[in-house]
C-alpha cells in the first residue's frame, strides 16, 4: 500500500493540478504586486499587471528572481507582510558573511509542515516510526523542518541534531530509532564509526534513512544502504523555498516528487535562461504558490537537474526531478555547509604574506574534505618546520572561523599552482565525478 | 624546492655556473616540498642568483663549531647547551680535514656563542669557514 499523507493532493490528475497552479499563480502575482515593492516595480517596468496572468503558461511573462536579490534586500526587504506577522526566521550562510534570510508567517509554517508531512511519508515512514533527526537544529532549516513534519504525522521524533556519533549510536540502539535523517555524508560517517567500534548494524532497529542537504550519487546510496542495512532516500529543498520538503523520493527511488500544488517548477537553459523541455538538463527554478512571508517568483536556484513528468508507479502525479547533478554557480556544499570560494579567497587575502595564488580541492572519502593549497612567499617562508606549521595553523583557524567547516591547508612552493591567462581555476571538486 | 626528480640538479647547476661553492648542506623534506639548508662561500651573490631564479629563500643566522672528529665530540657541546637550557632547532654537520663542523640553529645565538666560547669550544667565525 502506498503511504500518502494527503492522497487527494498527491494523486490529483495533472490537468486539474495545472489548472490549480494557474489559479494560484494569478493570486500570487496580485499578492506580490500589492505587497512587495521589489516585485511591484519590476512588473510595472515590464508593463505587466496581475490581469495579464491567467494560466500556468503565463509564468514565462514573469521576471526571474536571483539569490542576489535576496542579498540586496537583506534582511527583510522582500517580505510581503509586516514583521508582526512573521513567526519564524531562518538563515543560510552567504558569501560575505551576510546570510540569506527567510521569514515565515503562521500560514507558511503550517504549509511547510504539510509539505514535510508528505515528504516524511513518501519514503514509507509512518506514525509508528521513531525518527532520529540528526539534521542541525538552528538557523539551518533542516532540523526544524523535519521535526515539524515528523510530529505532524504522529511519529516519535528524537531532536538529537548533528554530531556526537557515539551518542547517536547509543540512542539509536536504546531508543530503537527506525528512521535516521541527516546528510548522506554523515550517514556514511556513522556507518564507518559503527564498523570501527564493532557495533553490529544488523542488531540496530534502523530501517530507513532520508538523506539530503548535499548532492549525492546513486553509488553512495548503495554504499550507505549496504553499510547500514537500510533503505536510503533522497530529499531536496532550499531555505529560500521553505527548506527541506520541496521534493522527495517515494518508495520507487526513481526521482524526487516536487509538490506541485505548492510550487511551479521550471528548468531553464544555463546560458539563455529560457525554459527547456522535460528530459532536458536545466537550472531548477521555483515559484512559490502559497508563501505569504517571503513569496518568490521564478527563483533561480542554480541547482541543475532534469524533470520527468511521467506518471510514477507510486500513483503520485507530481513531477519528478533527478538527483541534482551540479550547480550553475560556484558554491560548494561541504559536509552540508555552503562554502563559497570567494569566502576562502577573502579570508586568505586578509592574512599577511599570503600570495594571490591558491587552490581549493574538495573531495569525498567517507565525508567531504576541503583542502586549500597556499603558495609560500619570502615573507612567510622559514627553514624551520615549526614556523611553517604555525603559519599553516593560523590560516586553518582563520578559515574555520569564516566557513564553519574545517579546511586542511597545504603550503606549497611558489610557482607550483597553475597560472592562467583567463579565469583561474581556483576550485577542483573531485566529487562531481562520483555524482 | 619542489620534491620532484631533477629539482636539486637545477639548483646545483645554477650554483656551479655562478661559481658558488657550498660548504655545508642538508635537506629537510615535507610531504610537498624540500627545504634546502646550505652554507656557501659567496653569500650575497648566492642570494641574488637564487632570487633571480625564483627560489624562495631566507637568511638564517647559525652557529658553526669545530670539534675533534672522535667519539664524544658532539656530546660535549650539546651537554653545555642543555645545562644552560638552550634549545636547538636543528643541526647539521660537515667534515673538514679531521675536524667535524657542527652547525646549530639556535634562537639566542649571542648567548649560545658566549657560553660555548666560555667552555672553550671552537666557534668558527664566518670568514674562517
Amino acid at each position: 500500500m502506498v503511504n500518502y499523507w494527503n492522497k487527494e493532493a498527491e494523486v490529483m490528475p495533472r490537468k486539474e493540478l495545472e489548472e490549480l497552479q494557474g489559479k494560484k499563480l494569478k493570486n500570487l502575482v496580485k499578492y506580490v504586486y500589492d505587497n512587495v515593492e521589489f516585485y511591484h516595480d519590476k512588473l510595472k517596468n515590464m508593463g505587466i499587471t496581475p490581469n495579464d496572468i491567467n494560466s500556468k503558461d503565463d509564468i514565462t511573462k514573469l521576471p526571474l528572481t536571483y539569490k542576489d536579490d535576496l542579498r540586496d534586500h537583506y534582511p527583510f526587504g522582500l517580505n510581503a507582510v509586516p514583521m508582526d506577522e512573521i513567526i519564524r526566521i531562518h538563515a543560510s550562510s552567504g558569501t560575505t558573511g551576510k546570510p540569506t534570510v527567510v521569514t515565515y508567517t503562521k500560514k507558511d509554517i503550517d504549509d511547510w509542515t504539510e509539505l514535510m508531512a508528505r515528504t516524511v511519508m513518501a519514503p514509507g515512514v509512518t506514525h509508528k516510526d521513531i525518527i532520529q533527526n540528526a539534521y542541525g537544529y538552528g538557523l539551518f532549516t533542516g532540523g526544524l523542518g523535519f521535526h515539524y513534519g515528523a510530529e505532524k504525522i504522529g511519529a516519535s521524533v528524537i531532536p538529537i541534531s548533528g554530531g556526537n556519533t557515539e551518542r547517536q549510536l547509543m540512542i539509536m540502539r536504546d531508543f530503537k530509532s527506525t528512521v535516521m535523517t541527516c546528510t548522506p555524508s554523515y550517514a556514511l560517517f556513522i556507518a564507518e564509526y559503527a564498523r570501527q567500534n564493532n557495533i553490529k548494524v544488523s542488531e540496530l532497529p534502523l530501517k530507513k534513512g532520508i538523506f539530503g542537504a548535499e548532492p549525492w550519487s546513486d553509488n553512495l546510496r548503495k554504499t550507505i544502504e549496504d553499510a547500514l542495512q537500510i533503505d536510503a532516500y533522497d530529499i531536496y529543498g532550499l531555505s529560500e523555498i521553505y527548506g527541506p520538503g520541496v521534493s522527495v523520493e517515494c518508495e520507487e527511488k526513481n526521482g524526487m516528487h516536487i509538490w506541485e500544488d505548492f510550487f511551479i517548477v521550471e528548468t531553464l537553459d544555463q546560458e539563455t535562461l529560457e525554459p527547456v523541455g522535460p528530459g532536458e538538463e536545466g537550472v531548477l527554478t521555483f515559484t512559490t504558490l502559497e508563501k505569504t512571508g517571503l513569496p518568490l517568483i521564478r527563483y533561480v536556484t542554480n541547482d541543475i537537474s532534469i524533470l520527468n513528468p511521467e506518471k510514477c508507479a507510486c500513483g503520485r502525479m507530481h513531477v519528478r526531478m533527478k538527483k541534482v547533478t551540479g550547480r550553475a554557480d560556484d558554491m560548494l556544499i561541504v559536509r552540508g555547509i555552503n562554502v563559497f570560494p570567494s569566502q576562502i579567497e577573502h579570508a586568505l587575502m586578509q592574512i599577511p604574506g599570503v600570495a594571490g595564488y591558491y587552490q581549493i580541492i574538495v573531495d569525498r572519502d567517507i565525508i567531504d574534505s576541503l583542502e586549500v593549497k597556499v603558495e609560500l612567499t619570502e615573507e612567510t617562508f622559514s627553514d624551520e618546520m615549526k614556523e611553517l606549521e604555525k603559519f599553516k595553523n593560523r590560516i586553518e583557524e582563520r578559515l574555520y572561523n569564516i566557513l564553519q567547516v574545517r579546511a586542511n591547508v597545504e603550503l606549497v612552493s611558489p610557482g607550483t599552482l597553475p597560472r592562467t591567462e583567463g579565469k583561474a581555476q581556483h576550485v577542483i571538486d573531485k566529487r562531481s565525478k562520483n555524482i | 624546492m619542489e620534491n620532484e626528480p631533477g629539482e636539486l640538479e637545477k639548483l646545483t647547476k645554477i650554483l656551479m655556473d655562478n661559481e658558488i661553492n657550498m660548504r655545508a648542506l642538508t635537506v629537510a623534506e615535507t610531504a610537498d616540498f624540500g627545504i634546502l639548508r646550505m652554507i656557501v662561500d659567496k653569500n650575497d651573490k648566492c642570494i641574488q642568483i637564487l632570487r633571480q631564479n625564483d627560489y624562495l629563500l631566507s637568511q638564517t643566522d647559525v652557529i658553526a663549531v669545530s670539534i675533534p672528529d672522535k667519539p664524544g665530540g658532539l656530546h660535549r657541546i650539546v651537554d653545555v647547551l642543555a645545562k644552560e637550557g638552550i634549545n636547538i632547532e636543528y643541526i647539521y654537520s660537515a667534515l673538514v680535514r679531521e675536524q667535524a663542523i657542527i652547525i646549530f640553529r639556535i634562537d639566542d645565538i649571542v648567548k649560545a656563542s658566549t657560553i660555548l666560547k666560555k667552555n672553550n669550544v671552537n666557534v668558527i667565525e664566518t670568514q674562517n669557514f
